[in-house]
């Protein structure tokens, strides 16, 4: 590798960050420089939605542990803005360029934001999305003022934690989903229903079936009221909008790679691919903004926002780039992840989606204590657990392993009688 | 040889000293299939598969079944009543969930954070109170002098058993102890001397529950014999199994921590060195220990359903041992596993077992094991063996030395 | 647990991979004003402690039968 061009990271990001400390422990020992567009060194998440929005931690003490001595050239608050990969430059926000022998792209997402059009006009304040340390500074700010009433708009996880803090905190709030129960996407609405429950004895306003349509402001140009498109409205002064993330790829617009907001695509090593369909030299990807065929999902591309995909994946991706052109080796990873609320953790592993069987093979939906598992044309391809990760890591074998569904019967602490169909909504169109 | 004897070697008290070369012959077949049915788990992979898979059970203990008297009154009514208490109230360690987690989640609410963490300058006390009534020997039993009492002291003032009991109930918790080793399971005589010490040892415990109900405490015993009202609570039987439990555990496990540790340290000189320099090396150097020389060996389990693990069919109704020892040593696990290295990074070891069994009481043979290493190592003045290998005690599970001869120039 | 805290010294980072943490609550032993389980298996932690408790952060990351715990003294930028 040339020694003066070197390695830059575009990301700091906990995949960029864990990405840059696996180079330095593959013993890369050249230039190595991260960009980031926020001023902050890399920080972590999962606390925001949670611990930050109760006040418990500040939203600027979840800054991440360097495991390794980086000896690294920060650029942060510095928006990647282009990418000139004949000439092998980034272009920054400030004008300036950074030249790259290889890069690795952890740009990561932001939160999908209220659509604004000549026809909408201005948001009003008072409007929050969740995502970025400055987010969830401004969102604990506007709690902390006692809101009247909070819309959650979206009861994925972050709109399902954020309402948990919100009764923690004892203000009103309202869920609004178009689904039948909240998590519908990613576990289905049978196992969504435990949450429902759990938001009833909460005391939290949870609206299925909901189409939220446009905010209202008051005098002030805050907001007062949510319209919805079946004709009734819902009077907040507190908006939360948790619809999910768009990959943050529109710096690459002209690069002449795949990329679009729902991901770069990359092949199995991670190794960034052009217009067509060939990897770009020396440009990787890792963490949420990578979207790459995962061998478990044979024929399916997909972009995952997990924890634990952006280490492992930004390890992977910093081993390849060390490694020769005809040792890239590909990744392989069962997606996990976690989410605390309501009083219970709930931890998946594997891919729910386009399941057709869910069945509670320990405890029951009933004590909010269980551990279910997803399958899909008889083979096992996920499990979840709510309070009973416990025996999660046997299932996640056998769902690495592709075995028949469902897997582990006859064990202890089981009685499936409670099987059938997940009941997922149907796929969103883009 | 063929694999199928190799854990019979295992037991065989010849190979107390040193079993590790026939783990090394077990890992290779990493679910090997034993003479008597039974199927041995040796390698790391294998048991972190199947100490997370609900399959297994640890309800395997043989039913209790006290042998004949002669008296027709005891042998018709009262042993199969006997009997059938001590079925249906084992302790959580051969229980199953949800039952196990009911009762574990009962012991844990007296196992408080500060509790544990208030033995602290107790420990400190017993141990240097330990070292220097050895002042003026230069010879000493680590064993009987020193790693024997500690635990068995904190032990009982955690739970509020009276030190002067000791002498009695320490031949009960040697039997109970030994009646968990898989060789004597099947054996009519120590059969009998288990049950034996086992009605010995409830007595004993029912006069102290009803004792710590008429004057509560600040132990673990009068916070479960008298439960808050509407916290969970557990009846008499199990309570009897759940305060046996401890106490034997207590007598049996950290000694054998302890022990191995200072035995470690003497063969590693340098290592011990270091921990003399730096104390705060202790928390390292004890993990290690627990995966170099774990207290306990290996456990047993039962399979609820026939289990696909490493190529192998372990068939429902099986036993199944997990060697956490040996999984302890599986170089594809750990790099230069044979190795005694404070240093390793990532060293997920199965000392304290693992799953939902993990150890109840790690957080407290940690803090005794670290107190008392330090305090060993800082006032023992060249200490050496006498005798290595030492004498083993008779337990291939609960595996430690019987005694530990250290020579000394002096006290400091 | 500690309210969110300035001090002289700076902080020690912390942070706990969850997908490993299977709640044995080790951590909370060893150093319980930083680690504290909440409901079953629902692992609290301060990502920043004051650099006095070092000591304990080290021995709770080293209690940690899964070793899901990282930090750094926050001394490396």
């Amino acid at each position: 590798m040339s020694a003066d061009r070197g390695v830059v990271v575009v990301g700091a990001s906990l995949a960029g960050l864990r990405g840059a400390e696996a180079l330095r422990r593959g013993g890369y020992a050249g230039p190595l420089t991260l960009v980031g567009d926020e001023p902050y060194q890399p920080y972590d998440r999962p606390p925001l939605s949670k611990h930050v929005l109760a006040g418990e931690l500040r939203p600027d003490a979840t800054a991440l542990p360097h495991l390794v001595d980086l000896d690294a050239t920060w650029r942060l608050g510095q928006p990647a803005v282009g990418l000139d990969r004949a000439a092998r430059m980034l272009r920054l926000a400030d004008g300036s360029a950074l030249p790259y022998e290889k890069l690795l792209i952890a740009t990561g997402a932001r939160a999908r934001s209220w659509p604004v059009t000549e026809k909408t006009g201005p948001l009003p304040s008072g409007i929050h999305t969740l995502r970025s340390r400055d987010d969830a500074a401004a969102l604990r700010a506007a709690l902390a003022a006692g809101p009247k009433r909070v819309l959650i708009v979206g009861a994925g996880l972050i709109g399902c934690e954020a309402a948990s803090c919100c009764r923690d905190l004892g203000l009103a709030v309202t869920l609004a989903d178009p689904n039948p129960t909240p998590l519908a996407r990613i576990l289905g609405s049978r196992i969504g229903g435990v949450i429902v429950s759990c938001l009833d004895t909460a005391g939290v306003d949870f609206r299925p079936g909901t189409h939220v349509d446009a905010f209202e402001a008051d005098a002030a140009g805050r907001v007062c009221r949510a319209r919805l498109k079946q004709g009734a409205a819902i009077e907040t002064d507190c908006v939360i909008v948790a619809l999910g993330a768009t990959r943050d790829t529109g710096w690459l617009a002209e690069a002449g790679l795949m990329a679009d907001e729902g991901g770069l695509t990359c092949d199995v090593a991670c190794r960034a691919l052009d217009a067509d369909g060939q990897p770009a030299p020396g440009i990787y990807a890792a963490g949420d903004v990578a979207r790459t065929p995962n061998p478990l999902h044979v024929g399916r591309l997909a972009a995952f926002e997990h924890w634990g995909n952006a280490v492992a994946q930004a390890g992977h991706a910093a081993r390849n780039m060390l490694a020769a052109e005809d040792d890239q080796q590909e990744y392989r990873h069962l997606p996990a992840f976690w989410s605390s609320q309501f009083g219970i953790n709930i931890k998946g592993v594997g891919l729910a989606d386009g399941a057709d069987t869910v069945a509670v093979m320990q405890g029951s939906r009933a004590s909010r204590r269980f551990l279910a598992v997803y399958g899909r044309e008889g083979r096992t391809i996920a499990a979840i657990s709510f309070d009973q990760a416990r025996w999660l890591p046997a299932y996640a074998e056998r769902i690495e392993a592709g075995v028949a569904f469902p897997p582990i019967l006859g064990a202890t602490d089981q009685s499936i009688k409670d099987f059938g169909v997940p009941d997922f909504p149907q796929p969103r169109s883009r | 040889m063929s694999h199928d004897t190799l854990f019979a070697e295992v037991t065989d008290p010849a190979n107390r000293a040193d079993p590790y070369p026939l783990y090394a012959r077990l890992r290779e077949t990493p679910v090997s299939r034993q003479g008597d049915g039974s199927y041995v788990v040796s390698t790391h992979a294998a048991i972190r598969g199947l100490i997370f898979d609900p399959r297994l059970s640890s309800e395997d203990l043989p039913p209790s079944q006290r042998p004949p008297t002669g008296n027709p009154f005891k042998d018709w009514i009262v042993n199969p009543i006997k009997n059938r208490v001590v079925n249906a109230h084992r302790p959580l360690i051969f229980r199953d969930p949800p039952d196990h987690d009911t009762l574990r989640a009962i012991v844990m609410e007296q196992f408080t954070i500060p509790r544990v963490r208030g033995v602290h300058r107790e420990v400190e006390g017993i141990v240097e109170d330990l070292i220097d009534k050895l002042q003026g020997r230069d010879e000493i039993c680590l064993v009987e002098d020193f790693s024997y009492p500690l635990p068995v002291m904190v032990i009982c003032r955690l739970l509020g058993v009276p030190e002067e009991d000791e002498e009695q109930f320490q031949k009960w918790a040697t039997v109970l102890a030994t009646a968990l080793e898989p060789d004597s399971r099947g054996d009519e005589e120590a059969r009998h001397a288990t049950a034996t010490a086992f009605d010995a040892i409830s007595d004993y415990m029912r006069g102290l529950i009803k004792e710590k109900r008429k004057n509560p405490a600040d132990d673990m015993l009068s916070g479960l014999a008298n439960p808050e009202p509407g916290k969970p609570a557990m009846g008499d039987f199990d309570l009897i199994a759940s305060a046996i439990l401890l106490l034997v555990a207590g007598h049996e496990t950290t000694v054998n921590l302890i022990t191995n540790g200072m035995l470690t340290l003497i063969r590693h000189p340098e290592e011990l060195d270091r921990l003399r320099r730096d104390p705060e090396r202790a928390p390292r150097l004890i993990e290690e220990l627990l995966r170099y020389e774990p207290p306990v060996h290996f456990r047993t389990r039962k399979a609820l359903g026939d289990i696909d693990i490493a190529g192998t069919t372990i068939p429902a109704g099986a036993p199944v041992i997990l060697l956490f020892a040996a999984g302890n040593r599986d170089p594809a696990r750990f790099a230069d596993p044979d190795r005694f290295d404070p240093d390793r990074e990532d060293n997920q070891h199965f000392g304290f077992g693992g799953g939902l069994h993990y150890c109840l009481g790690a957080p407290l043979a940690r803090i005794e094991t670290e107190i008392a290493l330090n305090a060993l190592v800082r006032r023992f003045v060249a200490p050496r063996l006498l005798q290595d290998p030492p004498p083993y005690r008779p337990g291939a599970s609960l595996r430690g030395p019987e005694k530990l001869g250290i020579g000394l120039e002096r006290i400091a | 647990m500690t309210e969110p805290h300035e001090t002289g010294a700076r902080p020690l980072r912390v942070v706990v991979d969850l997908n490993r943490c299977q709640g044995y609550a080790q951590c909370c032993y060893a150093a319980p004003e930083q680690f504290e389980m909440r409901g079953h298996e629902i692992l609290f932690y301060d990502p920043t402690p004051p650099s006095e408790k070092q000591a304990e952060i080290a021995r709770a990351a080293q209690a940690c039968p899964v070793r899901a715990i990282s930090f750094d003294t926050g001394a490396k930028a």
